[in-house]
């Protein structure tokens, strides 16, 4: 089993093609990640980061290539069975809908009902265990709309977790938390990857926090692989030059030494 | 209140207003005289042949027409989304208006060709939102709302030019169909519309869950497992046919498939488990309401039920949209 897991990337993909309305997003990328990593997707806007993910899920089709989870086709699963292995946090944005909290993460034990039967024990179980681990339990019964964006993406997180998949996906989730929820949310991705072996692919545009927690850095520019290695030879001057066409100013981290970027001072 | 309770009280008010329905009218019946059958005189008539397949007819409608207002607002997510809204009823006017023109009088298995017309205009005016959403790719909701609109637009004036060129007799006829009517004879009418609605609603409660996930965004519905595309499929169509078969029974009923699910909401919460149910039995309570009121309040005369729908729909909806806070609840 444990031979296996090694073995086995929980998420192939090889020459992985995507083109709409005749442009193309993504161009013969190709990536394989290791059960239990936490990968950081990282690249400038419209890179075809968000593309990549959604491929995954099956949100859109027609691309062409292959795409592998725990290495069977994904064209092999059901919805449903796709629903099982992999989880989705999406983007900060959308109408919050009314449901309350709870009721958000308990639908996302979608893939695990049976259908005409209620939600059992079981469910509920994972449902409780995804509101403490996020902090949320004493929002549970709040409705979406009353609640913070930072709150809001706990909740898609506490959702997520409940869905109880292997892969989880992450689209740029704290891009608009302040300090204090990033924090949080980062620390319940460390936890639920590191303690629980759960694989973190997550596309994001903080590069600080990319290379402080991701075991492995893989940079998209317009629709091609641009890097793909370890945090540190990713904060290389001409690695951040190819990927971004700018050089940022780094230093090393008080705590862990690692270079990490500082914004632009003064100027025009 | 819990949502059981107010769904059991539904449950009461359904059977209280159907219970009640039949004995009310321009004569008000003794449920003593209608014990015996239809034979046991003239006020057993009148209720067992005219007044319950009326109000069975009523309940059938207003059910499928809540039901499919609340599938579409959840599928499009969005609040003015009716089967309405994307020409079904436009179409079946259409088709109806078009048969009351050329006279055509025939009937096939006892369905008059006027309904025949009616249910293949909406059909057809559903397929060519469809197609014409489906030829730009992606189908979005938006795009099957506008091209819903553009064809009901077109439509109407199809419509209004044909009555233009009508005599006087197809004219009114014309204008009493568009106006949505009720009175039926006997039952054939409420038992040919049984198992569209028993299909559309059977569908739409017992997708639930699905209904949840999609009304609250469709990628992420689609990323907890969700077929989004089947699903849509099945209940675009299911919906469609089921209120096409209610729209050839009985006119254009107007507001009954935007409002009652609104309120619905608003007292039971956003659930499809339970919005659902409540949404088919209130439906169709409300309807048969209406048309009491209808048979009631102009008494002799009778007032078409579709006036009346719409007209406490009108004022209701503006209420809704200015009146509750910011609107959130119709989110």
């Amino acid at each position: 089993m444990d031979a296996n897991r090694t073995l086995t990337p929980v998420l192939d993909l090889r020459h992985l093609r995507l083109e709409l309305d005749g442009r193309s997003i993504l161009d013969d990328v190709s990536l394989a990640v290791r059960d239990g990593e936490h990968l950081a997707i990282v690249g400038p806007n419209g890179a075809g980061k968000t593309c990549l993910l959604k491929c995954v899920n099956r949100i859109l089709r027609g691309w062409r290539g292959m795409i592998s989870v725990q290495g069977v086709s994904i064209a092999a699963y059901s919805q449903r069975e796709l629903g099982r292995l992999v989880a989705y946090v999406p983007q900060v944005g959308g109408q919050p809908a009314p449901f309350t909290a709870r009721e958000t993460v308990l639908m996302a034990r979608y893939p695990h009902l049976t259908p005409f039967a209620a939600p059992g024990l079981r469910d509920q179980r994972y449902v409780e265990d995804a509101l403490a681990l996020t902090g949320i339990g004493a929002l549970a019964d709040r409705t979406m709309d009353t609640l913070s964006g930072g709150e809001r993406q706990k909740v898609f997180l506490a959702a997520a977790l409940a869905q109880d998949a292997r892969l989880l996906l992450l689209d740029e989730p704290t891009t608009f938390l302040d300090p204090r929820h990033r924090d949080d949310f980062r620390r319940v991705l460390r936890t639920v990857n590191r303690r629980k072996g759960v694989t973190v692919v997550e596309v994001t545009h903080d590069l600080n926090c990319a290379v402080l927690d991701a075991d492995r850095i893989f940079a998209l520019k317009d629709g091609r692989a641009a890097f793909c290695g370890p945090p540190d030879q990713f904060m290389v001057r001409d690695v951040i030059y190819r990927v971004f066409d700018r050089a940022f100013l780094t230093v090393n981290h008080p705590t862990t030494g690692q270079p990490v970027i500082l914004p632009e001072v003064g100027g025009p | 209140m819990r949502r059981i309770t107010i769904l059991g009280l539904t449950v009461l008010v359904t059977a209280a207003v159907l219970v009640t329905a039949p004995l009310l009218g321009l004569e008000t019946i003794d449920p003593r005289h209608v014990a015996g059958g239809a034979d046991a005189g003239p006020e057993a008539r009148i209720f067992w042949s005219l007044r319950v397949p009326r109000v069975m007819l009523g309940f059938l409608a207003g059910a499928a027409l809540s039901v499919g207002g609340l599938t579409f607002q959840a599928l499009f997510r969005n609040v003015l989304a009716t089967p309405y809204t994307l020409g079904v009823s436009s179409g079946a006017a259409l088709g109806a208006t078009l048969a009351i023109r050329v006279g055509a009088v025939f009937s096939v298995l006892g369905i008059p060709a006027v309904s025949l017309a009616a249910f293949a205009g909406a059909l057809l005016a559903v397929a060519l939102v469809y197609g014409l959403a489906r030829a730009r790719q992606g189908c979005s909701a938006n795009i099957m709302l506008l091209a819903g609109v553009a064809v009901n637009f077109s439509f109407a004036s199809l419509i209004l030019l044909i009555h233009y060129t009508s005599d006087a007799a197809a004219s009114f006829n014309i204008l009493r169909w568009l106006m949505g009517r009720l009175d039926t004879v006997g039952p054939d009418e409420a038992l040919r519309l049984l198992p569209l609605v028993a299909v559309g609603g059977f569908v739409a409660l017992a997708l639930h869950r699905e209904l949840n996930l999609m009304s609250v965004d469709e990628e992420l519905a689609v990323s907890r497992g969700v077929d989004a595309d089947r699903y849509r499929v099945i209940l675009f169509i299911t919906t469609s046919v089921m209120i096409g078969g209610v729209v050839a029974a009985c006119g254009p009923i107007g507001f009954v498939g935007m409002m009652v699910p609104h309120v619905c909401r608003l007292l039971i919460g956003p659930d499809h488990r339970w919005l659902g149910p409540m949404s088919l039995l209130a439906g169709g309570a409300f309807l048969v309401a209406c048309d009491v009121l209808a048979r009631m309040l102009a008494a002799p005369a009778e007032l078409p039920v579709g006036v009346l729908t719409s007209l406490l729909g009108g004022p209701f909806f503006l209420w809704l949209l200015v009146g509750r806070r910011g609107g959130a609840a119709c989110a």
